[in-house]
């Protein structure tokens, strides 16, 4: 399941990842388990919400950027 | 003609680290590092809206929740495209009452099946077979099946093959024939003359010095 559509908007999913981050950064696992979502469908979220913007990474750690930001509001 | 056949059944090897691959699935675009931390069944069928394959959906979809239970992910492989991938699950969901819940990988190029000695040209030179890959959470290749074509799997095998493999590795132990969750386990055989004096005094039921059964704590 995608986290970003092709129109680039992030999906249900990738919104759920998203508003995880309110809270603040996270690592994968964290994420997972704030959003119920499995581990690897989260990784591959991570992958294309980086990509596209929504979303930053520093070691290991995720948090939103001021895109990823703007989206959840 | 002789290069293609000699990559398409290069067999992976138990204790081996998994090909690594990323792919595009009706999920999106996985990796196999994706799956770091779980166990993962890397299965392949045929190919979608076939009548064998679909009841083999039906039956791994059934299984899926027990297999959550265990740390276990399902990720499927055919030589179709997401495309047809799609449409098929959504006719499983539609006429057979099965929701899909795991992703199907689209290897239209074939990369991941070569990878993994998924194509048997003996049994079809542009299907893959009916594989199993029981991958451990450090990306090892635990265990493996092939089954031909005409023949749908046994989800009860591949549970079961999911205990032992978790049982070995905690309790450091190994599983006899027909073994099923809850069984007694084989005790590791001595290696020493001495270990094996001692063994028959270890409190295992033991047949004779090489072959001593334990009940496992939970059990």
């Amino acid at each position: 399941m995608p986290c970003v559509s092709p129109d680039g908007k992030p999906t249900t999913s990738g919104m759920a990842v998203l508003k995880s981050l309110k809270e603040g950064s996270a690592s994968p696992e964290e994420i997972a388990s704030r959003t119920g979502q499995p581990l690897f469908r989260v990784r591959s979220g991570l992958r294309e919400l980086t990509n596209s913007g929504f979303v930053e990474e520093e070691s290991n750690k995720y948090g939103l950027s001021k895109t990823g930001e703007t989206a959840i509001q | 003609m002789a290069e293609i056949q000699k990559e398409q059944i290069g067999f992976p090897i138990l204790g081996q680290k998994a090909p690594d691959f990323e792919a595009l699935t009706t999920q999106g675009t996985l990796r196999l590092s994706d799956y770091k931390g779980t166990w993962l069944i890397l299965f392949s069928h045929p190919a979608d809206f076939t009548p064998v394959c679909t009841t083999e959906f039906m039956a791994f979809s059934d299984i899926y929740d027990e297999l959550k239970k265990r740390n276990v992910e399902l990720l499927g492989l055919s030589v179709d495209s997401v495309s047809s991938h799609i449409a098929w699950i959504r006719n499983c969901e539609e006429k057979m009452g099965t929701k899909i819940p795991f992703p199907i990988i689209a290897d239209l190029n074939k990369d991941v099946a070569k990878k993994y000695g998924m194509i048997h040209p003996e049994q079809s030179k542009t299907e893959t077979v009916r594989c199993v890959f029981i991958i451990d959470p450090e990306s090892k290749i635990r265990a493996m099946l092939y089954y031909p074509l005409t023949t749908g799997r046994n989800m009860s095998e591949i549970l079961r093959l999911v205990d032992a493999l978790q049982v070995a590795d905690k309790y450091k132990v190994a599983t006899p024939a027909n073994w099923k969750s809850g069984d007694p386990v084989v005790v590791p055989a001595p290696v020493t003359a001495e270990q094996a004096e001692e063994r028959l005094k270890e409190g295992y039921e033991c047949k004779d010095w090489y072959l001593c059964r334990k009940k496992l704590p939970e059990s």
